[in-house]
């Protein structure tokens, strides 16, 4: 309430403190996914959702996931996570800190969750419990893995809420949900995230339910987040604009798979996948004139289901050729630089003209007020 | 703040959202007329009912009038006497104990259990969910009253060797509690279906908390409106089912006033003294439907899609 507490607690504590795995230094791999597979048992047979996903990723470092709806980037984060129905079956690996967490059980995933690693959901309606107050949500994760007075639990609470930029702490924990704006339960999402002190953060579409002018703000909040807690992240959107200049790395992925993998700068400035090239493509740029045509991508994306023989991306393909319909392309690195990698028989030496990281949104001022 | 700048603007947005929600739920929050009504009478019955033994009422088993069926308003009896020339206003308090008791009793018992099985049956999608499913189904096939009539039996046993076995009170809260359950485990297995499916409990899990958490802290504050909801009905449906039981002759034993003790011993003299059964008749029928009402206002007053737009 009103009386400042007198010990501040630290707002995160240690993850060395809580953590069953062995620290990892900065830069260090941190999470280490190979050849993850995840396929859901449906009425019309198996749902192919991720087909063998290999990706590392370091401490510190964020990655990009694009896609559009339906490519399996949402399954491939929540399968990492183990947060997947019990209809899934995931094989592969996946090494958190050095310990293979796949199929790891529900005991032993739990110690995980929340702890070493955290989501922030999609839609902050949903994603907040309506009959409980901020402040019972917030406290959850910390009653569960550390051991925390109450008055201890809601100064944490306070201190996340403000580090999260909402003003008003004390005011604010008292609410519910539907008390708060949509912009504000996504900071009060992050802040539940954060509570723990997470290695690996999961932010899943963290502003697709967002209205436009905070979409940009809660993008730098999670960017400045991952910078002061040196936490890996993993943001996963369908709008290249969102990674653009947010991300290290980018991942595109198509029909449960990644087609192009590159550090950011590079994917931009010479992506080599046709569907890269047209995802940034069909995103509407302020010097086009009214009324122009929005470049779209023809088609729509295969059935999980009957996934096409050949390169899944093929059919909707302006480059496409005989060989595309019968073999499937693997992902290699680019000859000219072995840290893109891309899965084409005919890549493009796509220089776009408006090859400039698009950015979202309201300038990042805009957050700074906020808070104050 | 200054609402100068177009920024500051933006900025103020916040609070401005809040203060136009408040209003808005203090509206939502003025009771109909009808639930005071509603609410007013079960206090008046419940409380008559609690404190009846202090009350200045005569025995209810005394034969207090001059006359067998001495017409309401004589001798100072306001509901006049029954065939027994004992008092209907004491044997009506008197029986609201009794009636009362068993209801809530039974259909609270049947709360706990049932809502509990639900839980465990909404939430655990395996085997155990199964099997809890099924074995509601097969409870609800069975009619109710037959199933009823065939506990209080069985709980009564022979008359002639049952000396000291339980009370007919207890025999027919615990009939009327197992006849409850399936439909009240029913209704909070659905709830907790629809409620477990939802975004809030995948992220109560990503942050590592354990299915009893979920269960409890997360999901059972969802689902307790259509839980309070069920149990006002069930209780109206209990005390029905006490007064069909009576007219069974499944009850409590006479000459213990409840109501429906009392309708089935009004039912000899209904041409003569149609008041004898019509006043207990009609106190069940004003109860059953405060109680319906009630849980009516419970359904709309916290319904959550409703109240979180």
């Amino acid at each position: 309430m009103t009386d400042p507490s007198p010990p501040p607690e630290p707002t995160a504590p240690s993850a060395a403190e809580a953590a069953p795995a062995p620290p990892v230094s900065p830069g260090e791999v941190l999470l280490e996914v190979t050849d993850l597979r995840t396929t859901f048992s449906s009425p019309r047979g198996p749902v192919r959702a991720v087909r063998g996903v290999s990706l590392t990723l370091r401490r510190g470092r964020t990655l990009g996931v694009v896609g559009e709806s339906g490519s399996g980037k949402s399954v491939l984060s929540r399968s990492i996570m183990g947060l997947v129905p019990s209809n899934a079956t995931r094989t592969g690996s996946v090494r958190f800190a050095g310990t293979e967490i796949l199929n790891a059980d529900a005991k032993v995933m739990r110690s995980y969750w929340g702890d070493q690693m955290a989501m922030v959901f999609q839609d902050p309606m949903t994603a907040l419990n309506p009959v409980l107050r901020v402040e019972q949500q917030i406290t959850e994760s910390l009653h569960e893995h550390i051991d925390l007075t109450k008055k201890q639990a809601r100064d944490t609470a306070m201190q996340l809420l403000e580090s999260v930029g909402i003003p008003e702490p004390a005011r604010r924990l008292r609410m519910y949900p539907h008390e708060l704006s949509g912009g504000m339960r996504q900071r009060i999402m992050i802040a539940i995230a954060l509570a723990c002190g997470p290695r690996l953060l999961f932010a899943d579409e963290p502003t697709t339910a967002l209205d436009v002018t905070v979409q940009a703000q809660i993008l730098d909040l999670l960017q400045t987040m991952q910078q002061d807690r040196q936490m890996a992240m993993i943001l996963v959107t369908h709008d290249l604009g969102v990674v653009a200049g947010r991300a290290h790395d980018i991942a595109v992925m198509y029909a449960g798979r990644i087609v192009e993998q590159a550090p950011a700068a590079s994917l931009f400035a010479h992506m080599r996948h046709p569907y890269t090239e047209a995802l940034l493509r069909s995103i509407p740029k302020l010097e086009m004139s009214k009324h122009t045509r929005l470049d779209a991508i023809g088609g729509r994306p295969p059935d999980l289901v009957n996934i096409p023989e050949g390169c899944a991306f093929a059919p909707r393909c302006p480059h496409a050729q005989d060989r595309c319909l019968t073999e499937d392309p693997q992902l290699v690195p680019d000859p000219a630089d072995p840290d893109h990698l891309y899965a084409c028989h005919f890549p493009v030496h796509g220089v776009l003209a408006a090859a400039t990281p698009v950015t979202v949104g309201a300038a990042s001022g805009a957050d700074a007020g906020a808070s104050s | 703040m200054t609402a100068t700048t177009p920024k500051a603007r933006g900025i103020e947005e916040v609070p401005l959202i809040v203060e136009q929600i408040d209003p808005e739920l203090e509206r939502r929050k003025r009771l109909p007329i009808g639930a005071w009504l509603a609410g007013g009478w079960m206090v008046l019955i419940m409380g008559a009912a609690l404190l009846a033994p202090v009350l200045p009422l005569n025995d209810p088993n005394a034969e207090v009038a001059s006359i067998p069926k001495l017409a309401p308003g004589q001798e100072g009896l306001i509901f006049g006497a029954d065939g027994n020339g004992r008092d209907m206003f004491a044997r009506l308090i008197f029986g609201a104990r009794v009636s009362l008791t068993i209801a809530f009793t039974a259909v609270i018992l049947a709360l706990i259990i049932g809502g509990l099985l639900g839980l465990l049956a909404g939430y655990y999608r395996n085997w155990i969910g199964n099997v809890l499913a099924s074995l509601f189904d097969i409870m609800l096939a069975i009619p109710a009253l037959v199933l009823a009539l065939a506990l209080v039996a069985v709980l009564k046993g022979n008359p002639a060797e049952n000396e000291g076995g339980l009370s007919g009170q207890v025999i027919l809260i615990i009939a009327i509690c197992i006849v409850s359950i399936p439909a009240l485990a029913r209704i909070t297995r659905a709830n907790t279906m629809a409620w477990s499916k939802r975004e809030f409990v995948t992220a109560a899990k990503a942050q590592g908390a354990t299915s009893g958490r979920i269960l409890f802290r997360e999901i059972l504050p969802n689902v307790l409106p259509a839980m309070a909801y069920i149990t006002l009905l069930g209780i109206a449906i209990a005390i029905v089912a006490e007064g069909g039981l009576a007219l069974l002759g499944a009850g409590v034993d006479p000459p213990t006033a409840t109501w429906g003790n009392m309708i089935d011993a009004g039912r000899q003299d209904m041409d003569e003294a149609p008041f004898i059964m019509f006043i207990p008749i009609g106190a069940m029928f004003i109860t059953v439907m405060a109680l319906n009402y009630l849980g009516d206002v419970v359904r709309t007053h916290f319904d959550v899609r409703e109240s979180a737009l």
